[in-house]
């Protein structure tokens, strides 16, 4: 049993190809030059920081370890100082290997279907609509804080069954896993406790009185032998849908308001020509892919050429993929009519996103009904852009004028 | 001469990313887990073989297959 581990100091990154570090403030605040210097240098880099890691720095490099699950587990998927010990049932199908997650994955695509999705649209179109009503009249707004940040979590919340009004409940859960816990283990696992007790009761009460929503879905779900999912998969599959369903796609509408914001011809264009949305929309996921996931050497091999060691981590950067220029022409640039994107935004290979068509959809629905109501809007000067650490980054604080500047 | 187009989607590579479906929905059916398959028998009606280039060159997975006949 590891040691519960203190909060560690890191020091600042000064050789980002020999040493790198994704906690850095400077990565934090803007990473993609960093990713472009890296990838200059080689297609597979490595830090000694967390007991040993690579970051792979290519599309190439990524879709070779994504699609490479011999060599490559899901037993661990962030990158943090300590290695906790694995759990069973820590989160499936995203924790899973071949062969569990075949069938953990199977039992949750049918919910997120894009035909599902739609006719959870309606009520994400209304939830845009109340959140806007909030502040419009304010004529300022923190986006992040008063709209990105609710509209995942009210989406997961009516999913799931479980009362929208818990919304702070799981964004500080989520804080504390996805941010705080990868250098205070004591967060992570506090939060995970705390998660765990109230699905718990969740799951108990719905074994009384079965509802019409996903708890009760996974609850009457059976397995390949046809016998009910033990309670500590349904609870580790409840954690997954809860973390993993809203600082993501908060990060991805964040990221996108903030574009539009300072990008008056792409907001304009996108009033004018509505019918572009669903391509701008994959352009933002490219651009600002909120995503890096991670995956631990199970094998020795070689990717892209590099000796790639068993005992590392593998920070799985699909946002330095989307960066790279000989997989996208232009690709520090965001061109949201682009009409070749393959981007890597919800991950390659068997562990592609289950929530992809849910997040296009709250992503499309967001800028479109923000859009409608308030066309102009530009960054507070008054204000500061804060951009979260770590796995997941997407804007934190986002303070916004709106209205026509005078 | 007008060429003829058919398309498939190889199910080993289709992860269910369904961009496929979004750009060229007359051409691709998901099934219940979301995952794509060519409608039909995979032919391409006249004036649709901008939206099978479209979802071949948008497929994650390079899963898409379009076959000039």
């Amino acid at each position: 049993m590891s040691d519960i581990s203190q909060p560690t100091a890191h020091p600042p990154v000064t050789d980002w190809v020999n040493d790198f570090d994704h906690t850095d403030p400077q990565w934090t605040e803007d990473p993609f030059p960093i990713w472009d210097e890296m990838r200059a240098v080689s297609p597979v880099v490595h830090t000694d920081r967390f007991l040993g890691c690579y970051m792979p720095t290519t599309y190439e490099a990524v879709r070779e370890i994504a699609h490479d699950t011999e060599h490559f587990s899901s037993r661990r998927i962030i990158v943090r100082n300590v290695r906790p010990e694995i759990a069973r049932n820590a989160a499936p199908p995203i924790t899973s290997d071949p062969p569990e997650h075949k069938p953990a994955k199977q039992l949750l695509l049918p919910p997120f279907t894009p035909d599902a999705m739609k006719k959870l649209e309606p009520r994400m179109r209304a939830i845009c609509n109340e959140l806007i009503d909030g502040f419009i009249a304010d004529g300022k707004v923190d986006a992040a804080a008063r709209y990105s940040k609710y509209i995942p979590v009210q989406a997961i919340a009516h999913m799931l069954g479980i009362p929208e009004s818990d919304s702070d409940l799981f964004i500080n859960w989520i804080h504390m896993i996805l941010e705080l816990g990868i250098k205070d283990e004591s967060k992570l696992l506090q939060a995970v406790q705390e998660m765990s007790a109230y699905f718990t009761a969740h799951i108990e009460a719905r074994k009384d009185t079965p509802t019409d929503d996903l708890i009760s879905y996974l609850m009457n779900a059976r397995n390949k032998d046809g016998q009910p999912l033990e309670d500590s998969h349904v609870l580790g599959s409840l954690r997954l849908l809860l973390i993993a369903g809203i600082d993501t796609t908060w990060s991805a509408i964040g990221s996108s308001l903030w574009h539009l914001a300072r990008t008056p011809v792409d907001r304009e264009r996108l009033i004018a020509e509505p019918e572009l949305m669903p391509t701008a929309v994959e352009e933002l996921l490219r651009a600002y892919s909120p995503v890096t996931m991670a995956r631990e050497v199970v094998k020795e091999t070689t990717i892209s050429g590099c000796p790639v060691k068993t005992g590392n981590m593998v920070l799985l950067s699909f946002p330095a993929a989307n960066r790279d220029p000989k997989m996208f022409p232009d690709a520090d640039k965001v061109v949201i009519d682009r009409r070749e994107n393959r981007h890597a935004a919800f991950g390659l290979g068997i562990h592609r996103c289950v929530g992809s068509n849910l997040a296009r959809m709250e992503m499309q629905v967001a800028l479109e009904e923000w859009l409608k109501r308030i066309p102009d809007f530009r960054l507070d000067p008054a204000g500061t852009v804060t951009w979260s650490q770590g796995t997941v980054r997407g804007p934190r604080q986002l303070p916004f004028l709106l209205g026509k500047a005078m | 001469m007008t060429e003829r187009l058919r398309i498939h989607v190889d199910p080993d590579k289709c992860q269910g990313h369904a961009r496929c479906k979004a750009l060229a929905p007359e051409l691709f059916e998901l099934d219940e887990y979301g995952n794509a398959h060519e409608a039909g028998d995979g032919a391409v009606p006249p004036g649709l073989e901008d939206k099978a280039w479209l979802a071949k060159s948008n497929c994650p997975e390079i899963a898409i297959e379009v076959i000039e006949e």
